[in-house]
């Protein structure tokens, strides 16, 4: 039933996530509202998801990268795109892509509260 | 005989059962062998594009045909994408205590990347619209082509930047942080949603539940920032 409810509850956000969107015209997805206002939504009213739900939504989410399969697929279609300039493409692909992971991860941990659990995985 | 003609002879109901067969074998195939070959290197988002993509060339199946069947993977993105406010929602009370830190760095990722992209492909010589498309390849498909239209970048080729953004960081994640010794759940999934929003998320996801929780953050807040900054950033990078 667990599966049911999550699968309800997320469909349920995503279409308000559509009319959100829908209504302050902004070019951010819909999915990425409906996150935000399922979040909220916990937030105001002070619970954490049942552990069920929350086992089903982690389910769902370790198979995220095959989700991006059909989409990636599309692009070898486009990859012809690259030859025109491949060096300073992939040189800056690969560079600017390595440099934000680290500012970012180093900001983050020099920055921030470290984590209690270490090794809390799943 | 020519069997690349076995799949238009079948009846057309076949094919999107075929893609989504296809899909799945081909990622599981992926995970397969990453577990096998225990390196990163062994992405299976990549694996499973390559072996679809060769399929299709090999049995003359058109990216429509395909997509018949897989836009029902497709679709459940949307679901996933919302469910990232689960872990969030557990992880709140220590993302309330590193708010700033957490801002600093979401701000200076993609102010880093914006700038680096374009000024890279600059360098080695590359055109404006290439370098400009450069701006939001770390972004989440739908908001990266937006704001590719914005600021002037050539939009199929962010697309393409964008999925290929993700699979590096998917790929190079571990290795990088490993190096410089951040081993901190929270870090690494700040970084992997900055730098690689879902596909580089998809990877630090299933090691840790705040990973999750800081790559649903990073991947909504990244497109917010960068939409809003990239139209400010452009005309001064062109400048330059």
């Amino acid at each position: 039933m667990a599966m049911l409810r999550l699968i309800f509850i997320l469909l349920l956000f995503q279409l308000a996530g559509e009319a959100l969107r829908a209504a302050t015209h902004t070019p951010v997805p819909a999915p990425v509202f409906g996150m935000v206002l399922l979040a909220a939504w916990y937030m105001l009213r002070r619970r954490e998801p049942e552990p069920a739900l929350e086992q089903a939504a982690n389910g769902l989410l370790n198979w995220l990268g095959l989700l991006f399969v059909p989409a990636g697929v599309g692009i070898i279609a486009n990859i012809a795109l690259l030859r025109s300039a491949w060096l300073p493409i992939s040189v800056s692909l690969i560079g600017s892509t390595l440099l934000t992971l680290l500012v970012t991860a180093w900001i983050m941990h020099r920055f921030g509260r470290r984590a209690t659990i270490t090794k809390e995985g799943r | 005989m020519n069997w690349s003609t076995i799949p238009h002879t079948l009846s057309p109901g076949v094919i999107p059962l075929f893609a989504i067969v296809l899909t799945l074998g081909a990622y599981l195939f992926g995970i397969d062998v990453q577990r096998r070959l225990r390196s990163p290197l062994a992405n299976p988002v990549l694996i499973a594009i390559v072996i679809i993509g060769s399929t299709l060339r090999l049995l003359h199946l058109s990216y429509q045909d395909y997509f018949s069947g897989a836009q029902f993977i497709h679709f459940l993105l949307g679901p996933a994408t919302v469910a990232l406010a689960i872990p969030m929602v557990r992880a709140l009370e220590h993302m309330r205590r590193s708010l700033w830190p957490m801002l600093a760095a979401l701000f200076a990722g993609s102010i880093v990347g914006m700038v680096s992209g374009y000024s890279f492909v600059r360098m080695l010589g590359g055109s404006q619209p290439v370098a400009l498309s450069m701006l939001p390849k770390s972004l989440t498909t739908p908001i990266a082509l937006a704001v590719s239209q914005n600021i002037g970048g050539v939009p199929s080729l962010c697309a393409v930047l964008a999925i290929l953004g993700g699979v590096l960081v998917a790929v190079g994640i571990d290795r990088t942080l490993d190096w410089v010794n951040i081993h901190d759940p929270a870090a690494r999934g700040l970084a992997a949603g900055t730098a690689g929003s879902g596909i580089g998320a998809s990877r630090v996801i299933p090691q840790h539940t705040l990973s999750a929780a800081f790559a649903g953050v990073a991947i909504g807040a990244n497109g917010i920032i960068t939409a809003v900054l990239a139209p400010l950033v452009a005309p001064l990078l062109k400048h330059w």
